[in-house]
């Protein structure tokens, strides 16, 4: 009877632990939507409103009009889309080739690129904005693209899964005659494809997340990604609440929907990168 | 297994583009970045190489010197002491509620609180902004409605990495809570059960099975979220500009701001030297001390 009692108020102390939890990690990201539907100059009171007096899209009107931040949208999305397919496309072959095929070399080749997961990737920025600037690719959208176009990460997800491919599946491919292309394409990638799903994901959310690297190599609103225009916004319009919340919430809403959509896919990779240690 | 040349061959084409980008576009400039940091670099070698001068540890001795780059030094680290074990105690705080047998609705519980983990970063940055303003800001109006004074949380050289802390704890505890969650299920129930046999509390349970089979997973979340806070670097860009009074400088800010605002490369790359030198001498130890106690 007590035991009964007793898990009932553990349950609550439990769930509502939970929903305290859970209310502060989303209060900011409610707010955010929220003001951004405010008329302007709505949330500059006291008390702070927490819901739009009346709700309206002027907010959004202003900052697609004003801010030229539809471009940086657009920036931000084939930049995203580019380093996503690209390095899809690199990391596969190569985790393939370090888990099933042989050449000289390659296990002290995989021990090196482990032991450069060591190097923050910033010791390496200011050189290579230097080659950016030789290569004239400052201020480009290849000069972001490129260096993201191969990452360890994901040269040993693939790899660790490769792992699993049975090797009699393409030895006996190439009894038949299959070239060492037609075998990836045909018979390989089909199979990779639960971690190329997790890899796609993982990439696109943080190459649109990425801000530290965008932010030296290019130099004009023109080319800016979001996350850069962003931050560039709120120096100027450091008062305009409800604008530079409207444009909070065109940058984070793509990211959290695709989450949301195919959240198993990158919990699963943040699972099997963490174990890399 | 066939090894011809052929075969040997199509495997170096299948490597030969990820070890191209990796080799020219992170490794060359690594060792550039040691080679940079060994030189006088500046705004007049950028416009014309022939300025260049070798000044082999300058860089560093002069940092060593520099009383910025000390408190930039302090403040990351100040931010590392704090910031990590209150992000580590809160993802475990969530994950051992999430891995409750009590908790309902856990599916929905865990995307809720992983959710700050994917947002944009700068976007949220300017979220916090705003509700951390001294005036109008949400935080000072429910602290004032149980009577407390408002906090100038960004404008106050004591209260701006704190409320820094809180960003990022915020921003990331979802990260470290879905590995602990993982390493929670993976324990034997069995020795739960030995336990409740013998009459250990919870709290026993905790201390003695808990925390010890959790070990090596806190000593890996250890390591990347030391390494990572190490790097603070977007969130004093977007919420303070290293104000107030320089407390709020990391020592990615001061390489950044070296760097790009002005053009001395040579010395922001020994910045980043010394950075990376500093994170591996922490993980190094972190990792020894768990491979005194056997966690790896």
């Amino acid at each position: 009877m007590s035991g009964i009692g007793h898990s009932r108020r553990g349950a609550l102390q439990v769930n509502g632990a939970l929903l305290v939890l859970a209310a502060l990690s989303l209060a900011p990201l409610l707010w955010m939507l929220s003001v951004s539907f405010m008329p302007r100059g709505g949330a500059s009171q006291f008390p702070p409103p927490l819901l739009p007096s009346a709700a309206t899209l002027d907010s959004y009107r202003a900052l697609f009009a004003t801010t030229g931040i539809g471009r940086n949208f657009a920036n931000s999305l084939l930049v995203s889309a580019a380093i996503t397919a690209l390095s899809l496309l690199v990391n596969t072959m190569a985790g393939y080739a370090f888990a099933k095929l042989r050449f000289a070399g390659r296990e002290r080749i995989f021990q090196l690129l482990l032991a450069a997961l060591v190097v923050p990737a910033q010791v390496a920025m200011l050189p290579l904005f230097l080659l950016m600037k030789q290569l004239g690719l400052v201020n480009s959208y290849w000069g972001v693209i490129i260096p993201g176009m191969a990452t360890v990460f994901g040269i040993f997800l693939v790899r660790q899964y490769a792992r699993s491919i049975p090797d009699a599946l393409i030895e006996a491919a190439r009894i038949d005659g299959a070239g060492e292309l037609r075998i990836f394409f045909q018979i390989v990638l089909p199979m990779l494809k639960p971690v190329l799903a997790t890899l796609a994901v993982f990439t696109f959310m943080g190459a649109w997340n990425d801000f530290m690297w965008p932010l030296i190599v290019l130099t004009d609103q023109q080319h800016y990604t979001l996350p850069v225009a962003l931050a560039s916004l709120s120096r100027e319009h450091i008062m305009d609440v409800e604008l530079m919340m409207a444009g909070a919430v065109v940058t984070v809403l793509p990211v959290l929907l695709l989450f949301l959509l195919l959240q198993r896919y990158y919990v699963q990779g943040l699972l099997l990168g963490s174990v890399k240690g | 297994m066939r090894t011809g040349p052929a075969a040997r061959l199509a495997a170096w084409t299948f490597v030969a583009p990820a070890l191209a980008v990796l080799g020219i576009f992170f490794a060359l400039p690594v060792v550039a970045a040691l080679l940079l940091s060994l030189t006088d670099f500046d705004l007049y070698a950028l416009a014309d190489p022939a300025h260049l001068r070798f000044v082999a540890l300058g860089n560093y001795l002069d940092l060593l010197r520099t009383p910025m780059f000390w408190k930039a030094l302090g403040n990351t680290t100040y931010f590392v002491a704090v910031g990590v074990p209150l992000s580590i105690a809160v993802s475990l705080c969530a994950a051992l509620l999430l891995n409750s047998p009590l908790a309902r609705m856990r599916a929905l519980f865990r995307t809720a609180l992983f959710a700050p983990v994917v947002t944009t970063l700068v976007a949220v940055a300017v979220i916090w902004r705003y509700l951390f303003h001294t005036s109008y800001g949400l935080v000072n109006w429910a602290l004032g409605s149980v009577g407390i004074a408002p906090i100038d949380w960004l404008g106050d050289p004591r209260w701006a990495m704190p409320t820094i802390m809180l960003f990022a704890v915020w921003k990331n505890f979802g990260y470290n809570m879905v590995i602990i969650l993982a390493g929670l299920q993976a324990i034997p129930q069995d020795l739960y059960e030995a336990a409740r046999l013998d009459g250990a509390s919870r709290w026993r349970q905790f201390l003695h099975i808990t925390l010890p089979q959790l070990g090596p997973v806190l000593l890996l979340v250890g390591v990347i979220t030391i390494s990572g806070y190490f790097q603070l670097f977007a969130e004093p860009y977007v919420m303070t500009r290293g104000d107030p009074l320089q407390s709020t400088v990391s020592v990615l800010y001061y390489m950044f701001e070296e760097g790009f605002k002005w053009w001395n490369l040579g010395r922001a790359s020994a910045v980043a030297f010394l950075l990376f030198l500093i994170i591996l001498g922490v993980t190094a130890l972190l990792l020894r001390a768990g491979r005194r106690r056997e966690l790896v």
